[in-house]
């Protein structure tokens, strides 16, 4: 990162997320936009992650309730499909596994430095009703 | 298109009236309110302006003083011409947001009605809400009549836009002594005043989707200290432009402000410095301790932030005594004035350093009596005779109960 002295960025501390056509560049795909370097595209918001949010999309019936209620846009979907979780800006707070309403949940939350397969492996079985 | 309205050449308003009038000739976008005494009138009369159709604005009216601010906040990012007023607790509920307004460099006019702080509760007039915000990081601009809150409404707008200041102003004026009482006042015509003003120029508005713009990013170590510095620089460097306005004013009304305005002072010998109404009664106190042998004057801040430091000290630097008068609590220290204008004075070159008193005065809208004012000068003579202090040099006056000094 180019640190810059007092006198050199605009006043407000503002951050500008592209330099110009705004309006074209939201029309895009976020990984398709040109963002400028200081936009927390590419920085990581995700370093104080304690526990992980992994996606299992066998069971998934592609609600987006996961994708409708993260409070950081990080809830992945492309061609409507929910397609997994940007562990750029996640920051782990489960709310897309507490409101996944499938059986077994499609979400769960696992510890920041267990595998995917791992976490996978050890997924829970349908619960029967009783 | 909002109705214009007819003024007389000299009306008769009081300071509320005054600076509701000059909010709504500056045809502002957004008022965000919630009305607290003193200031309640600006918001009411800005209302029934709106209701009456001399005004085309939006008029917000929020659950708080907190919420206000946020909404002038949203308004100003958004790119619009914002203002609205407030007093004393509901000053004090605004604070956290007076930062966010500053530090977003948001051109927000304020309207500070002062008054006194609770412990105990209190609506009267002093200028504890008015210290409360001073390192709020605002332009902080003092009028002492409802001509001068109108007049200084009016600059405000200009000073608070220039893209070279780009800061939120305050206008403050007394509680009750300048808000409830009425006076006369010339009045611009409404055409005249907004041209005064100008149309309103946005710098990074939100809802310029070309270009957008995050207002209110977070900065750590790595950042925040720079961004807070470029803030004290362009704060400290408004001068040209407060300046600049003041004599425009001047050229288009006759009515000329300076940042320091001095009375009686070409060969005063003691002086006294005060902000508000105060300074009239001041200016009174120094003709009648004229009368009686004391070369005294009076000196006041039209601008208190940013601080006149070399400004203050040019116009103090030759006098034997001075008083500092705050109307506020210091709480434990030398009240304000006394502690910046004293670092200002013996610094300065050339100073012949005089002998220095505080005094604090008129807390919860106590009068400040005439036979109060002399005694100060008459205190100051004595120590000017003497060529050091005789009293106290901090002491409380008009209290009641034993003589209350320190230091």
């Amino acid at each position: 990162m180019n640190y810059k002295g007092w006198n050199e960025f605009e006043i407000g501390s503002l951050l500008f997320p592209f330099e110009k056509e705004g309006e074209k560049n939201v029309e895009k795909h976020a990984e398709e936009r040109d963002y400028n370097s200081d936009n927390s595209y590419t920085a990581s918001t995700a370093h104080w992650r304690v526990e992980k949010p992994v996606y299992n999309p066998e069971g998934c019936i592609h609600c987006y309730f996961c994708w409708l209620y993260c409070p950081d846009s990080s809830i992945l979907v492309r061609s409507e499909k929910m397609t997994g979780v940007d562990y750029v800006h996640c920051k782990g707070c489960g709310v897309c596994v507490s409101v996944c309403p499938t059986n077994p949940k499609s979400l769960l939350m696992f510890n920041d430095h267990e595998s995917e397969e791992a976490a996978l492996a050890s997924w829970p079985k349908k619960e029967e009703k009783k | 298109m909002a109705e214009k309205m007819e003024l007389h050449e000299i009306e008769v308003w009081d300071g509320n009236m005054a600076a509701t009038h000059a909010m709504r000739q500056a045809r502002i976008d957004v008022v965000a309110a919630y009305p607290i005494t003193p200031s309640t009138p600006i918001v009411m009369n800005y209302s029934s302006f709106l209701a009456d159709g001399y005004i085309d604005g939006e008029f917000v009216m929020v659950e708080s003083e907190h919420a206000a601010m946020s909404g002038c906040v949203g308004a100003a990012a958004a790119g619009g011409r914002v203002a609205t007023a407030t007093s004393s607790q509901g000053f004090a509920l605004m604070v956290e947001v007076l930062y966010q307004a500053s530090g977003m460099r948001l051109p927000i006019v304020l309207n500070v009605v002062n008054r006194a702080l609770a412990a105990p509760l209190n609506v009267n007039g002093d200028h504890s809400d008015m210290y409360l915000g001073r390192d709020a990081g605002w332009v902080n601009l003092c009028t002492y009549n409802p001509q001068e809150a109108y007049d200084f409404n009016l600059m405000a707008f200009k000073i608070a836009e220039d893209y070279d200041v780009r800061l939120p102003v305050m206008v403050h004026q007394d509680g009750f002594i300048c808000s409830h009482t009425a006076q006369t006042v010339r009045p611009l015509q409404d055409d005249e005043a907004y041209a005064f003003i100008g149309d309103y120029k946005p710098k990074n508005p939100m809802l310029d989707f070309s270009k957008p713009a995050t207002y209110g990013a977070q900065t750590e170590e790595d950042w925040h200290f720079e961004h807070k510095a470029r803030h004290h620089n362009d704060l400290m460097n408004a001068f040209p432009v407060i300046e600049r306005v003041f004599k425009e004013f001047k050229e288009l009304t006759g009515r000329e402000y300076k940042v320091i305005e001095g009375y009686d002072m070409e060969d005063a010998e003691v002086a006294i410095v005060a902000l508000g109404t105060t300074v009239e009664s001041a200016r009174i106190a120094a003709k009648a301790a004229r009368a009686g042998g004391i070369k005294a004057g009076v000196v006041s801040l039209r601008v208190l932030r940013p601080f006149p430091y070399k400004m203050i000290a040019e116009a103090l630097k030759d006098c034997k005594a001075v008083a500092f008068l705050d109307r506020s609590l210091p709480a434990g220290a030398m009240g304000m004035l006394f502690n910046e204008c004293a670092a200002a004075l013996y610094q300065f070159e050339g100073s012949k350093r005089p002998i220095l008193t505080n005094y604090i005065y008129g807390l919860g809208g106590r009068d400040m009596k005439q036979s109060d004012l002399l005694q100060i000068y008459k205190e100051q003579k004595q120590n000017a005779d003497a060529g050091k202090l005789t009293v106290p040099t901090q002491q409380f006056i008009g209290l009641r109960g034993p003589k209350l000094g320190f230091n």
